[in-house]
């Protein structure tokens, strides 16, 4: 499995992973970070548990990464997302491209983000000031991810 | 196969997330060979028979949202099942 996937418990630090992007034959760098909102589908959240079936999320976005690479010209590709217990505001999830013009990177990272919201095997269970319950998926992530195709 | 021998053909089966508690089980371990499961080739096959295991199982299992995996692969429901397998069902995925 590539060493540019990783889904882990801890947090990560942006400046470090903006830093291995880097490349002198690259002009462009765009990073992505997701985090947790105060606010969603109605209900004031208090933190979440991200749950995930181990080997198929990794598999998953490895098979997302070599679907952006085939696509466009990319330099890195780097794709970090926490499992486990998480606090408002903490970081989710980390998308980071590098390219030579800025068009692949914007195009390649955002690509990513959508197809890992419909296909990586994660999910998302919130704890509101109600209780806890389980993250509906949203039509918008399918309606994003069809622009591609 | 010799007479007398019952040959096993035995499957891995996972659930996640509100599935695994909606079910209350994480993991099953499925012997298609089984005189329950014998008639089961394909992934709807077991979908439908893990369906008749009770009520539960009934509303859940047949809730057509579900996701189904085979060997970590998003699988449609005619792929057919060989022992060994990991056999996954779960909801739409939420994560990012």
């Amino acid at each position: 499995m590539s060493d540019l996937i990783s889904v882990q418990t801890q947090d990560f630090d942006m400046a470090k992973e903006y830093h291995a992007l880097l490349s002198p034959s690259d002009g462009a760098v765009v990073t992505f970070v997701g985090l947790v909102r105060d606010f969603n589908q109605g209900n004031q959240v208090k933190g979440l548990t991200l749950e995930h079936y181990p080997g198929m999320t990794e598999k998953a976005l490895n098979d997302i990464v070599i679907q952006a690479k085939q696509k466009w010209s990319l330099g890195k590709v780097r794709v970090i997302h926490r499992v486990g217990e998480l606090n408002l505001s903490e970081q989710i999830v980390f998308v980071g491209v590098s390219s030579k013009h800025r068009e692949a990177a914007f195009s390649a990272a955002q690509f990513i983000m959508d197809f890992l919201k419909n296909n990586a095997p994660f999910w998302k269970k919130e704890n509101t000031t109600t209780g806890n319950r389980w993250v509906q998926a949203e039509q918008k992530d399918v309606i994003a991810q069809q622009k591609w195709q | 196969m010799a007479l007398g021998v019952t040959q096993m053909a035995k499957v891995n089966v996972l659930f996640f997330a509100q599935l695994k508690e909606a079910l209350n089980c994480a993991t099953l371990t499925v012997d298609l060979a089984s005189t329950r499961f014998k008639s089961v080739s394909t992934l709807e096959q077991l979908r439908a028979e893990l369906a008749n295991t009770d009520d539960t199982w009934q509303v859940n299992m047949q809730n057509g949202q579900l996701l189904m995996a085979v060997n970590q692969t998003i699988a449609t429901s005619d792929h057919e099942l060989k022992a060994g397998d990991e056999i996954a069902f779960f909801p739409p995925v939420t994560g990012g």
